[in-house]
């Protein structure tokens, strides 16, 4: 009689068969002829705010390497949330179908935040398949989205692929910055490992860059904020199992670094939404709400300003339960 | 019929197939652009360009051991051969600083006009000659060369040159930036690094003992003090001097690196032994060893304004409403008229530097590239019609 695996040798299994290299799908023409084959359409989608500087070459290579030369790709939708630079004119020049946020499905109404743009882009985009990136990506290659399409398009079973690499925080002139995934490495990796151990075995749970099937993404909550990626992680794991994933490693990806602060009012939002998540799936009773305010000491002349932050993780229901989805797309499903 | 009649005749239709291709071409750029290419480690631009060509059907494109990358479109008749050469070393920079910027209308990145620009153009000239139907009856060698810059000294072009097993009509250089700029003289290029450092014997804690600097001082005044003609003009460049650690501590060694320039040789072997005599003479009388390191050498030429490729590229940059640029250029083109083939230097696009924000940051328009490179097709139509008359 053999012993039942242990939560180390499923955590090793999974990686063992659910995480990739780039190269592994660096051969476009298959992924192309897999996807006819599939009869899929798919899209890419960048939700912006204010990223003129970078957003133009990611189109520019992405629609030239994945669009002109091999049509792995039917369509590159940008969602902005209200840029006050360039950043919709760039895209516009570059190829990119262009929406502002607040003006899909206004019936819904508007909110500001990056999971907004993600869920509208269910609504917008066209693609039975739908990989997101980032656009304030500054070493953008063709390989960060076939890289995440390559096991969707390989494996029925999968539904949802995350991106990992190594994330040299963007460098001032002769100072290295340490650290990057902090907010990982500090806050979500530790509470994985108390709650949810099958999901530390996500190397970068909060990487921006990830695709999925419409017929799973239709069917996620989607917090605005900060906890999207958190609360997709939870909701597949406890709908499909870790099994249901897959990730990538996609080599280097420069970014920009975010100040301390921003990283704890993130890291806020992101506890908001695993403690709902860790309720709402019997690990945890809760006993008393949560709050919805963080506190930081900002520097000052004087010394430290103590500041007050209100931040609630608002959340969109399922797409699939808003009736003008369903008209748009031809999908059934119960209404929100 | 003079031989740029039917290059002219189709500029619009030329500048319209370039545009056509600008995501491919702009990828390029920008591809190649945030490759590392330091003198003598420009591989990996190398390999990049070949793939494209092998992906355009370019059946003879390879990288040799000094990391040229070459290929040939076999012309119609083949009797002539035409080469395009674009050196493909740049400065190296940090790698988080390598980033180009798309925007609306420009590129905006280190040495985004010196030259991967041109190296992109180069890339994808197969598929927009392809895509023109434009069939040349002379062979078009192309070249992406190495080792252009520094103690490089030409060194890949001149390689290309003396492996060619074609017999070549004529070369077209091509620099980025400017547009409009038409370079048929090579001034004369003398490069070279003066170094004085202590001997192993010298008795540096000896009261009054003067170190290296003050022997370079002399030699850096005894430099200024030479002789420069202004017809044929001759220029002196003292560009860079480093030595000595702090305020007090002897300097063990000073380095000064100059460039000499002229646009006659003999005049050039003048400033040499000049500049040999006072380096013989400060070894003498500071007992510091003294050396000059010769860095570059390269004789002044050029050809006539009358030469059917400057007269032809005159009149094509007129009919693109682009007046000629004309100035001696110090690039490839010294080691193309070194080894007896006609060539001229044309540029892409207009750029500038962006001085107030970093001196690597360069800024280039990509709408003027659509022109440039219907000049550039437009020359090569022109050429070849000189090549088979």
């Amino acid at each position: 009689m053999t012993a039942a695996p242990t939560l180390d040798d499923r955590v090793r299994e999974w990686l063992r068969r659910r995480t990739f290299h780039h190269s592994r799908f660096a051969d476009v023409e298959r992924l192309v002829g897999l996807k006819r084959r599939q009869g899929l359409r798919i899209s890419l989608c960048l939700p912006a705010l204010n990223e003129e500087r970078t957003i133009g070459k990611e189109i520019l290579l992405l629609k030239s390497e994945l669009m002109l030369r091999r049509p792995l790709l039917d369509e590159i939708v940008v969602i902005d949330s209200g840029s006050s630079d360039r950043t919709r004119e760039v895209a516009a020049e570059w190829g990119a179908r262009v929406f502002l946020a607040s003006e899909i499905l206004p019936s819904a109404g508007a909110r500001r935040g990056k999971g907004e743009n993600l869920w509208k882009a269910l609504y917008q985009c066209e693609g039975d398949l739908i990989a997101f990136i980032d656009a304030d990506i500054r070493n953008v290659r063709p390989q960060f989205v076939y890289g995440l399409l390559g096991p969707l398009l390989e494996d029925p079973g999968v539904q949802y692929v995350k991106a990992f690499y190594d994330r040299p925080l963007e460098l001032t002139r002769g100072k290295r910055t340490p650290g990057g995934g902090r907010v990982t490495e500090l806050v979500v990796r530790p509470m994985f490992s108390l709650w949810v151990p099958d999901l530390t075995a996500l190397i970068q749970p909060l990487s921006g860059e990830y695709a999925g099937r419409r017929s799973l993404l239709e069917r996620l909550p989607f917090p605005v904020g900060y906890g999207v990626e958190v609360a997709h992680l939870m909701d597949i794991h406890h709908r499909a199992g870790l099994e249901a994933m897959a990730q990538v490693d996609l080599d280097q990806r420069i970014h920009r670094n975010q100040p301390i602060e921003s990283l704890g009012r993130m890291s806020f939002g992101i506890l908001q939404v695993l403690f709902d998540r860790l309720h709402r799936y019997g690990y945890l009773e809760p006993r008393r709400p949560l709050a919805t305010v963080m506190r930081q000491f900002l520097p000052d002349a004087e010394g430290y300003e103590p500041a007050e932050f209100p931040l609630e993780e608002e959340e969109r229901p399922p797409m699939i339960s808003v009736a003008d989805y369903r008209r748009r797309w031809g999908r059934g499903g119960e209404d929100s | 019929m003079r031989a740029t009649d039917h290059a002219l005749a189709h500029l619009s239709r030329f500048r319209a197939a370039a545009e056509a291709m600008r995501e491919r071409l702009l990828t390029d750029v920008v591809c190649l652009g945030e490759m590392p290419a330091p003198t003598g480690g420009e591989g990996r631009r190398a390999a990049y360009v070949r793939d494209r060509w092998c992906e355009a059907g370019v059946e003879q494109g390879a990288v040799d051991d000094l990391n040229n990358v070459v290929g040939l479109l076999p012309g119609e008749v083949g009797s002539a051969t035409v080469l395009v050469a674009v050196p493909m070393d740049t400065l190296d920079i940090a790698p988080e600083h390598r980033e180009i910027e798309v925007g609306v209308d420009r590129l905006v990145g280190p040495f985004v006009g010196d030259n991967c620009l041109a190296l992109a153009a180069l890339a994808c000239l197969p598929t927009l000659l392809d895509s023109l139907q434009v069939r040349l009856r002379s062979n078009l060698l192309l070249a992406g060369t190495s080792q252009s810059l520094s103690r490089g000294n030409l060194a890949g072009l001149r390689r290309v040159l003396a492996a060619s097993r074609w017999p070549l009509a004529c070369g077209f250089c091509l620099e980025s930036v400017q547009l409009g700029r038409l370079n048929y003289a090579a001034v004369g290029v003398f490069r070279g690094a003066i170094s004085c450092r202590l001997p192993p014997e010298y008795d540096w804690a000896q009261y009054g003992a003067s170190g290296t600097i003050l022997p370079m001082a002399d030699i850096v005044g005894r430099i200024g003090r030479i002789p420069l003609c202004q017809r044929p003009l001759s220029t002196i460049v003292l560009g860079s001097i480093e030595g000595g650690l702090s305020y007090h501590t002897i300097a063990r060694d000073t380095v000064l690196r100059f460039e000499a320039r002229s646009e006659s040789g003999e005049d050039l072997r003048r400033i040499r032994t000049a500049i040999e005599d006072i380096v013989a003479e400060a070894r003498a009388r500071s007992g510091k060893v003294v050396e000059l390191d010769t860095v570059t050498w390269r004789e002044p030429g050029g050809l006539d304004i009358g030469h059917p490729l400057v007269r032809n590229a005159r009149a094509i940059l007129g009919a693109l409403g682009r007046p000629p640029m004309i100035y001696s250029t110090t690039t490839q083109l010294a080691a193309l008229l070194e080894a007896g083939v006609p060539g001229i230097v044309l540029g892409l696009t207009t750029g500038r530097r962006r001085g107030e924000l970093d001196e690597v940051e360069e800024e280039v328009s990509i709408p003027d590239l659509w022109t440039g490179l219907a000049q550039l097709v437009a020359n090569l139509v022109a050429a070849d019609v000189e090549a088979h008359p």
